[in-house]
């Protein structure tokens, strides 16, 4: 792809302020592109940053946190120095989010219909009669079959796959060039999280969009992205394609994500787990912030922390044990 | 199918430590000025296992699919609306809470949310030592000992017992919940979500610990998820619920390798894999779950089964003996 990013995340810092002079390194020098109609997923555990990184590409960090550093160009524009009236323009219309719990990122006391008629408002000048057929439309390409009467319904008046898809329409509203979506399927069946998966797959496609998936969950990002980021203690820590990852996982925290992963397709008698826990953003080992779970860690992991290098031709990692390809 | 697990299943098969016969929970629905039930949504219906002493039994089921009620009717935590529990050959399906007691300590249960399920404002040492007051005559040395005991074999620093839930990370919460459920040496351990909390490095290691305590101790599990992979790897054999009703039940194999149910084979293709090679064709179901108040005539699944005929509105289907301990309650199979 030799196309220009339409998203650049640059050297992201935010970090947050706890009590007691505590700085939380949430997300701490995360670099990336993502590029026009390809879906990028930025995979972690709890704690890893990926949902701060997502926030903060949004700009929707709140006290005590605050972006620190680094740069976000959206079509070639950086976020960053953007006032807030000037980033509701291109929230929701070049770029959208949905969450993961559909109930609370919808208002409860407003109509279906009523929501995305607001967004569709908001931000293009059409007429309320227009922004009805509009929302129709929209609710029926995301899967509703009787969108006009859906139209008139609240939020708990829907299951949880059928209210992801009423957020999805609304993210839709304004045709963005970005969506992220931040582990939209993770409160659902899996049923139902087939459904939407499938969903967002074909709106990729019709909308021509790009695709930020966060997600923890590594059988998503295999059947659904293009590119993979592993993330670890706010950094990320091993970036290729998707088929590269699952055949040549570099990183040892990689490796052990994926030993530790229980599969229906093979059978093994212990898993794989990885020793320890997450650590708090607040207090990362020195050096590199997997060592004192790192089953491979040598002394100099246990000094500084590696740099993100290409190690295979657009295989990137964060490890003392690989050399820089030349 | 090995010829460790056909021994195992073979074994088994004499000795049934739970037993439950044509179980029902319905809960009312209260509705109008008066409160007066208005209908019922029928949470377990009608459903007919055994456990196997031994053994890891995994019921599977998505949101509404009356897993935890089930397993909560079978210790009795709820009452059941009709059929049988057997547990050790010993009805407990009417007795009271006094006659519960004594057969209490050989059933225990361990829950999904380790934040919720322990009280805050317990230290570990009395977390685990209360079921030792309630249930045994032992004195406060001998309690003592247990307790330490019980840490070290979930793997916990017995230096960590006068520290309270708060202190400890989810997965650790979950090791305090496995010791409070364990240390009366029960027999059978419902183990409803136990992992599904957890982020998947921490799973890991709850899974390997609960799995190493089964072969220690000999303990008999019900495993409740809604985690096909997890099921799989825990279990011996595995049930397949829907709408309260079991669909299928097979040894673990057989279930996963030739799901006969469409609902089994729908749950299946619909769990995204990491091997491309093993990726199943996706059937995508349409619609969601029927509500329980009001479940489908004849086979609950009808509504979104892709191959539903006549006769599946009209007659419910019970479950059929398909051979190496394979049940399927679908009228594909008759």
């Amino acid at each position: 792809m030799e196309k220009t990013p339409i998203l650049e995340v640059k050297d992201l810092k935010t970090y947050f302020y706890l009590e007691g002079n505590k700085v939380a390194k949430a997300v701490d020098g995360v670099d990336f592109q993502i590029y026009p109609g390809e879906t990028v997923a930025l995979v972690g555990e709890s704690g890893s940053g990926k949902s701060i990184t997502s926030l903060s590409i949004m700009k929707l960090i709140d006290k005590p946190g605050k972006i620190e550093g680094g740069s976000i160009l959206f079509s070639g524009t950086d976020l960053i120095s953007l006032t807030e009236k000037q980033m509701t323009k291109i929230r929701g219309n070049d770029m959208a989010m949905i969450f993961q719990e559909p109930m609370t990122a919808l208002n409860p006391v407003f109509t279906i219909g009523n929501q995305i008629m607001e967004s569709l408002r908001k931000h293009q000048k059409i007429s309320k009669k227009e922004a009805y057929i509009k929302a129709v439309e929209l609710l029926k390409i995301v899967g509703f079959p009787r969108a006009e009467e859906t139209i008139r319904e609240y939020p708990h008046q829907l299951s949880g796959g059928m209210r992801q898809r009423a957020m999805i329409a609304i993210a839709l509203s304004c045709n963005p060039k970005l969506l992220i979506a931040d582990e939209p399927t993770t409160a659902l069946d899996a049923t139902i999280q087939a459904q939407i998966l499938t969903l967002l797959d074909e709106m990729k496609e019709k909308f021509h969009m790009s695709i930020l998936l966060i997600t923890h969950d590594l059988g998503i990002v295999a059947e659904h992205a293009d590119r993979v980021m592993v993330m670890y203690g706010g950094q990320i820590v091993e970036s290729t394609s998707v088929e590269r990852l699952f055949e040549n996982p570099l990183h040892p925290y990689t490796r052990g994500l994926l030993e530790s992963l229980p599969s229906i397709d093979r059978e093994v008698e212990r898993l794989g787990a990885i020793k320890g826990i997450v650590p708090p953003a607040f207090n990362f080992p020195k050096g590199c912030r997997f060592s004192d779970r790192c089953p491979y860690a040598m002394e100099e992991c246990h000094q500084s922390n590696p740099k993100l290098l290409e190690i295979e031709t657009n295989h990137q990692a964060r490890c003392f044990l690989y050399k820089e390809s030349v | 199918m090995t010829i460790t697990e056909k021994k195992v299943i073979q074994e088994t098969n004499n000795d049934t430590i739970l037993e439950v016969n044509n179980l029902k929970k319905y809960f009312p629905i209260k509705g109008g000025v008066l409160r007066r039930t208005v209908g019922h949504v029928k949470a377990v219906d009608d459903v007919s296992l055994k456990v196997f002493r031994g053994e890891t039994l995994g019921i599977v089921g998505e949101s509404g699919s009356g897993k935890s009620t089930l397993g909560r009717v079978i210790l009795r935590l709820l009452s059941p609306t009709d059929g049988q529990i057997l547990f050790e050959n010993e009805d407990i399906t009417s007795k009271s809470n006094r006659q519960l007691r004594p057969i209490r300590k050989d059933m225990q249960i361990v829950f999904q949310d380790p934040y919720a399920s322990l009280n805050p404002s317990m230290s570990v040492q009395e977390l685990i030592e209360e079921p030792l007051i309630v249930q045994t005559n032992l004195d406060k040395n001998e309690r003592k000992k247990k307790v330490n005991e019980i840490l070290d074999k979930v793997g916990l620093r017995t230096s960590d017992q006068l520290k309270y839930p708060h202190e400890f990370s989810g997965g650790q919460r979950q090791r305090i919940s496995i010791a409070r459920a364990l240390v009366l040496n029960p027999k059978f351990v419902v183990c409803d979500e136990p992992v599904s909390a957890l982020d998947v490095s921490i799973q890991a290691q709850v899974l390997n610990l609960m799995a190493d305590l089964q072969d220690e101790l000999n303990l008999t599990y019900l495993f409740i998820s809604h985690d096909l992979s997890v099921v799989k790897h825990i279990s011996d054999r595995v049930a397949v619920m829907y709408l309260g009703r079991i669909a299928e039940v097979a040894p673990k194999r057989e279930i996963y390798e030739k799901p006969l149910h469409p609902y089994t084979q729908a749950l299946l293709s619909s769990i995204p894999t990491v091997d491309k090679n093993s990726r199943r064709e996706k059937i995508i179901l349409q619609g969601d779950l029927p509500s329980p108040s009001n479940p489908p005539s004849g086979c609950p699944f009808r509504t979104r089964c892709p191959k539903a005929f006549d006769l599946c509105s009209e007659v419910r289907p019970e479950l059929k003996d398909m051979g190496n301990n394979h049940y399927v309650a679908c009228h594909l199979y008759e």
